[in-house]
């Protein structure tokens, strides 16, 4: 019974359940708690233990490390210049930390962390959080700039503000939500014609032979959902660049 | 096909009564606190060991790539500026040496040429001094030859007169006569 309910709910994927204990605590082990540690394990395996060597002529582990950080820093220093590469620790392991969660949530089986919203809301207000004290230790009130573009007209500025406010408000919603809604529709449809595929098969008669049909979809979507995983991740990743670039170049 | 389907939501339905409350897992509030505890555990490890090993590695590893590779580049820049001044100092090497060679032969062209025609002057000399001294010691012979057949000619004459005339001539008269003779 329970595996045909994991088989046929498209939901099921994105339950949170403790697995040491019976209820969820602040601090108990789930099967989240456990991708995301798996997540920075393969992480740290491959940029440590990868590097290890520190070889002149690179090996498979280390030429990916390397193509990994040279990817991620030419995205940084394009988008916040030089400057920006004291933002670059962080933002590297936001995106690996990203990719790793959409790349192991694809496997079957496996629990996607970035399907859920408080994740994804974590690492967006915690991009916000290091724009906003960044952008205040660095240029003090003249952080409030962002909101003030030069060479707007006096009757047009109240209008300008509120929406430069807003606009930045709504940075950490649009960002988390982009990414878990991605997350989330991304398995619901797979999950929606894998189970597709087990109903037609035991309804017999037509629908049984018309079966690989949602099936041949899911191979098509599989393939569509590692580029959304890799796609969403550097969205994310470019997006906090725009952000923490606003923390050292405010105003316009 | 629809009691199929009917029976998948109503499953759905009694899994999510019966297991977790009704909500959509992702906005279930009941986890948050223990996800976000989890997130900061392995987030802030991955960060720290990312901007504390990994990336400082990976780093000092691109660097010292490039600078292997520039410094090569700089060595085969350098041996081949090298090789060519190498090639430049043979070139002028074998080019010293051919004109030394020439300049040698010539030389020794002119020596061989002088001492040729010093050699050829002194036997010209020791020839002309031997032709000399021939010709001093023909000049003396003939001399002395002449004085031998004025004295032969002076006693034929002599004995000749005696035998025609019966008695000897004046010692003087038949040198005169050879003399008178001579001048003729």
């Amino acid at each position: 019974m329970a595996a045909s309910e994991q088989a046929n709910d498209p939901i099921h994927q994105f339950i949170v359940q403790p697995l040491m204990s019976d209820h969820i605590g602040p601090a108990s082990f789930t099967n989240a708690s456990l991708f995301m540690v798996i997540v920075s394990l393969a992480v740290t395996y491959l940029m440590v233990l990868g590097t290890s060597s520190k070889a002149v002529v690179p090996g498979r582990m280390q030429a990916a490390a390397e193509m990994a950080y040279e990817f991620v820093a030419s995205t940084v220093r394009g988008s916040m210049g030089q400057e920006g590469m004291r933002f670059f620790p962080f933002v590297f392991s936001l995106f690996m930390f990203v990719v790793f969660s959409n790349m192991i949530g694809l496997i079957p089986y496996t629990f996607t962390v970035t399907s859920q919203i408080v994740v994804t809301f974590a690492f967006a207000a915690l991009v916000i959080g290091a724009v906003i004290i960044y952008g205040v230790m660095r240029h003090g009130t003249h952080f409030l700039h962002l909101f003030v573009p030069s060479g707007v007209p006096a009757l047009l500025l109240p209008f300008i503000v509120l929406i430069e406010i807003i606009s930045f408000v709504s940075r950490p919603v649009s960002l988390s939500v982009r990414l878990f809604a991605n997350m989330l529709a991304g398995h619901i449809t797979l999950k929606v014609f894998g189970a597709f595929v087990v109903m037609m098969l035991g309804s017999g008669a037509l629908a049984a032979v018309l079966s690989p049909l949602p099936l041949i979809a899911i191979v098509l979507l599989t393939a569509f959902e590692l580029l959304v995983a890799v796609l969403q991740a550097y969205v994310f990743a470019i997006l906090t660049c725009v952000y923490l670039n606003d923390a050292i170049h405010p105003g316009h | 096909m629809a009691t199929e389907h009917d029976s998948h939501s109503t499953g759905t339905q009694a899994h999510g009564g019966a297991a977790h409350s009704d909500v959509f897992p992702p906005f279930d509030t009941n986890h948050f606190s223990s996800q976000l505890v989890w997130l900061a555990l392995t987030f802030g490890v991955l960060y720290l060991l990312m901007s504390r090993i990994a990336l400082p590695r990976v780093a000092a590893i691109l660097e010292d790539r490039q600078a292997t590779i520039s410094g090569d580049l700089d060595h085969s820049v350098a041996m081949q500026k090298q090789a060519q001044e190498a090639v430049g100092a043979a070139e002028d090497l074998l080019a010293n040496a051919r004109a030394r060679a020439q300049a040698l032969a010539e030389e020794t062209h002119l020596k061989l040429a002088e001492e040729a025609v010093e050699t050829r002057k002194s036997l010209e000399k020791d020839l002309k001094e031997s032709l000399e001294a021939a010709e001093v010691r023909i000049h003396a012979a003939k001399e002395r030859a002449m004085h031998n057949i004025e004295e032969i000619a002076a006693e034929a004459a002599t004995a000749i007169v005696q035998q025609l005339t019966g008695k000897a001539p004046e010692a003087g008269a038949i040198e005169a006569a050879i003399a008178a003779n001579h001048k003729i």
